[in-house]
């Protein structure tokens, strides 16, 4: 009993961990079922079919492409622009910083549905057609302020100086920004990229209204829901977690690595 | 304007650095109020006062990093105020170096050779890593060095581009004490050996006095005063200087007598101090201050007060606190003359009846005494709690 | 070697003064332009159309125009009301429920895990990489009736408490109230935990030891010590939590009933299938001006204003 209460922390804190990871666990081993009816909801048998055709259904490789080119393109836009903007606010004085802060917290407290039905009326209204180009337009949106705050941090830790010493010996403003400036704020434009990707990939709301008749792999995933969920989007869902994870663990290792060499 | 001027011998014209109304404003608030400055080519100098006061803006416009309102600054007779950084034959240590993270020290030394396009480094760097002593240390990476490592490849890799001028912007502030005399003498040592110019910044009077050849002090965005460290410390002009460089007790008085010697009474008694010691206008009835270094000052117990000898400057009071340092004893006396005196007393021969409530008589060369205008603040430069913290 | 140095008040007005040259002055400005174009045009813009569109009258066949129709407002809110309050109720109390449950992981993650951390870490983030509707998805096999999770509940006679609170129906879990908050907190679990680790992960260790020094029990500690710095993680983590909740339709329509729809529901259908674009263009407005003005007093309350 004493135990359980100096570990109360612990204990709870797996139990959230739990809590969290159940619906993968359960993602994975579904994608092994072998469902009788329409829906992969309830455990029938065990089977390898649906691994071993992960396209077997109609468009949903198709919508699984569409999602990646736009997450890439969106993770292109969001994060030239984010940088820039990011640069601006930390390194130089302007007029109307507050307005511009506010323009790009705003995105961010606003809920999705709202942004998503509002960008509608203006593409309805300037008679726009609804497809890639206003879904990837949505998602640069909605994705730039994220950007700009996980660059903003990394800039505001830099020092200044750094740029000064590489002016001072001789680096022009190009090489000082290529040799210096952008190397060190990488990690800040990586983890703002990575988050802009992930958000773009995973966006249903601003996707559905915007989207017309293109339909990107959460806009499957929600209408199988309604006529019917196919094996393979459990096995998509577990191979996208797998690639992941190891992409995660792979880049832990080489730091390790580099850390360990770096030190000897 | 007044003009000063000090000889330091070495050669004069080609290379000197030369400022001239150079002046920086932030909107309505001047760093750095028009200044005219030479500094000659090959010199050790100190640029020394407490944080804000200016130095460090004077030292970014000569390295370009910061334009000034007005002036311009000449490097020899070459005009390079409106030259970036990149393009003046000027280096900088940076304070707390700002080595880049992300190469390694063979690389941070060779980035200057390399953004002008020089091909071989591998010689040159080699040699400058071997004369700041770190040719091991070439494959790693900055966070991986002590503090006092940094340091030196901050100056290896400003000195390798043989710079005309080499700027040190308090480089060894973030060092610890012991490490900083030590580093004081590396810097003086290689100074001499490469005979480039270094302008250094430092709010560290002790560091300014042991490594520079001319120190000028500034306060509030102006040149307090210019010269030889011994010239600064032993005749100050100003009552910041004086109490900015070591400690001075200074005295109100009143001039009695105007002449080649000048006589003053504070509290009293009548002391003396030579004329051209005095850097205020003296008449007779005017009013002086009065300086005296605390190390300079002899004490006696007051029963011993025949044995002074005639011709020093005495004055009488009463020890309220000692403070044995070690290799002296510090006494601060209470007297009429002129509230707490500070006295410095080497301990060669300590005498048992100096404890506090002794009355005492404190007594001094005369010709040690300076004379600074009283009508400035007598505190000013006087370091308090929150200027060193 | 001479020094001059000038009395402040003689000089300026006859020496030339430099000015930073025009084109150094406007680099911010083009570093912002594009970025803040975007903004303006595909989000500030599109607030004033919607604003506009929700004062139109008119429908599909004969098109819309401006007539200042404001009763719209009024009969969505009459029409509407209990999906919004459902939406607030829903999502603070998942919000409570993600604060309740996160902040024991991120203190776990924080302070005791050690060489663990990192794992800890991939794992409260791994989950993101499988799309949020397929892991919402997984709920409705996790929470099926007569499933092991329902079957344990009602053993446990929980059911029977949340039943008669009106929470679950019968011995149903699925399309039930309870079954949307679980989604949500689910769902919406990691952006409390993520801000809530950074701030807790910022806390010297020496404070701790500083508090029990001074006669601060565990439990005071954490109240007067680990909390109050933990508090922009908790304002945050909140505010990121409840913004995405109180808008969300996808739990509701995933894992509820037509008697757990919220007001995301309402704006979606009326917006893609009924396309009664006024109503919904109404009803989205009044669900941005609560949620601003939620997020403004709360933010005021907490005494956190830099959250970007």
């Amino acid at each position: 009993m004493r135990w359980i209460r100096r570990n109360l922390v612990v204990i709870a804190g797996l139990l959230t961990l739990a809590y969290m990871i159940l619906p993968n666990i359960v993602v994975m081993v579904f994608s092994f079922n072998k469902p009788t009816g329409r829906f992969n909801y309830s455990w029938q048998r065990f089977s390898l079919d649906a691994w071993k055709d992960p396209c077997g259904v109609a468009d949903l490789c198709g919508s699984l492409t569409l999602s990646l080119q736009i997450a890439a393109w969106a993770t292109l836009g969001a994060t030239a622009l984010g940088t820039m903007i990011a640069f601006a606010l930390v390194r130089y004085r302007f007029r109307a910083r507050g307005a511009i802060n506010s323009l790009i917290f705003l995105p961010m407290a606003m809920p999705e549905v709202v942004m998503a039905a509002s960008l509608l009326t203006l593409f309805l209204n300037m008679g726009a057609e609804l497809g890639f180009w206003t879904v990837l337009i949505a998602h640069i949106m909605f994705c730039l302020s994220f950007v700009v705050t996980a660059v903003k941090a990394r800039v505001m830790s830099m020092d200044p100086r750094l740029e000064e010493a590489a002016r001072d010996l001789y680096a022009g403003p190009v090489q000082t920004f290529v040799r210096v400036t952008l190397p060190i704020a990488a990690p800040g434009i990586a983890a703002g990229a990575l988050l802009a990707f992930a958000l773009s990939f995973d966006d249903f709301i601003i996707t559905n209204f915007n989207a017309g008749s293109t339909v990107t792999f959460p806009m499957f995933v929600w209408g199988s829901a309604q006529r019917g969920t196919p094996v393979q989007i459990n096995v998509i869902g577990t191979a996208m977690f797998i690639i992941a994870v190891l992409v995660v663990v792979a880049g832990q290792i080489v730091t390790n690595r580099r850390k360990r060499t770096a030190t000897t | 304007m007044t003009d000063k001027t000090v000889h330091t011998g070495k050669n004069a014209g080609g290379g000197d650095v030369r400022l001239t109304g150079i002046s920086k404003s932030y909107g309505a608030f001047t760093a750095v109020q028009p200044l005219d400055l030479t500094v000659p080519q090959g010199s050790f100098f100190a640029l020394l006062g407490a944080s804000g006061c200016g130095k460090t803006t004077t030292l970014r416009m000569i390295a370009g990093l910061e334009e000034p309102t007005t002036g311009t600054v000449f490097l020899g007779d070459r005009d390079v105020t409106d030259l970036p950084p990149y393009k003046r034959p000027v280096n900088t240590v940076f304070q707390s170096y700002a080595l880049f993270p992300h190469l390694d020290i063979y690389e941070n030394v060779a980035f200057g050779l390399r953004r002008r396009g020089i091909k071989s480094v591998k010689k040159q760097v080699g040699e400058m890593l071997e004369l700041v002593q770190l040719g091991d240390k070439a494959k790693h990476k900055p966070h991986q060095l002590s503090g006092g490592q940094q340091q030196r490849v901050a100056v290896a890799r400003a000195l390798i581009n043989h710079p005309q001028v080499l700027l040190l912007d308090e480089p060894l502030g973030a060092l610890d004490l012991k490490l900083r005399r030590q580093m004081q003498l590396e810097l003086k040592r290689i100074q001499t050996e490469v005979g480039i110019t270094f302008i250094h910044v430092t709010h560290d009077q002790e560091e300014a006095m042991t490594m520079a050849d001319t120190v000028a002090v500034m306060n509030g965005g102006r040149v307090e005063q210019l010269g030889a460290p011994a010239e600064l410390y032993e005749n100050p002009r100003t009552t910041f200087v004086a109490n900015f460089l070591g400690t001075s007790n200074l005295i109100e008085a009143e001039v009695v007598e105007a002449g080649t010697e000048l006589v003053v009474t504070a509290g009293g008694g009548k002391l003396r101090l030579p004329a051209e010691r005095c850097s205020a206008p003296a008449a007779t009835g005017g009013r002086l201050l009065l300086g005296i270094r605390p190390e300079k000052i002899s004490l006696a117990h007051a029963d011993d007060e025949d044995t002074i000898a005639t011709g020093r400057n005495k004055v009488t009071g009463r020890i309220v606190d000692t403070s044995f340092i070690g290799v002296s004893t510090q006494y601060v006396v209470d007297s009429p003359a002129g509230g707490a005196l500070q006295v410095y007393e080497q301990n060669i021969e300590r005498d048992t009846r100096l404890v506090p409530g002794a009355p005492v008589v404190l007594h001094w060369n005369p010709a040690h005494t300076f004379g600074l205008d009283a009508t400035q603040a007598i505190d000013a430069g006087v370091e308090t709690v929150e200027d060193a913290a | 070697m001479t020094v001059t140095d000038a009395p402040p008040a003689a000089e300026p007005a006859d020496l030339p003064v430099r000015k930073a040259s025009a084109r150094k002055r406007l680099v911010p400005y083009w570093l912002l332009l594009p970025g803040i174009l975007w903004l303006l045009v595909f989000f500030a813009l599109p607030m004033i159309y919607q604003a506009s569109t929700s004062v139109q009258t008119g429908s599909l066949e004969k098109g819309f125009e401006v007539t200042w129709h404001f009763q719209t407002y009024w009969e969505a809110l009459k029409e509407y009301y209990p999906q919004f309050v459902r939406s607030l109720l829903y999502a603070g109390t998942a919000t409570l429920l993600c604060l309740l449950l996160g902040y024991p992981l991120a203190y776990l993650i924080a302070f005791k895990a050690g060489r663990w951390r990192t794992l800890l870490l991939v794992l409260v983030i791994a989950p993101f990489f499988t799309s949020f509707l397929i892991r919402t998805l997984a709920w409705k096999t996790i929470l099926a009736d007569g499933g092991a999770v329902v079957g344990a509940l009602d053993a446990l006679h929980v059911l029977d408490v949340t039943s008669w609170l009106g929470w679950t129906e019968g011995n149903r879990v699925l399309a039930t109230p309870m079954a949307v908050v679980c989604g949500l907190t689910y769902n919406f679990l990691p952006f409390m935990i993520l801000p809530l680790y950074t701030s807790l992960e910022r806390i010297d260790g020496r404070l701790h030891e500083a508090a029990k020094d001074l006669y601060a029990s565990p439990a005071t500690t954490f109240r007067k010590v680990t909390f109050p710095l933990s508090m922009p993680g908790v304002v945050s983590g909140t505010l990121l939590t409840f913004i995405p909740a109180s808008g969300d339709y996808v739990n509701a329509e995933l894992l509820g009933s037509t008697d757990t729809k919220m007001v995301g529901n309402v704006i979606q259908s009326q917006f893609l299938r009924v396309l009664d674009y006024p109503t919904a263009a109404a009803l989205s407005f009044i669900l941005m001006a609560v949620v601003l003005l939620m997020v403004t007093v709360y933010i005021r309350r907490a005494g956190t204003e830099d959250l970007v």
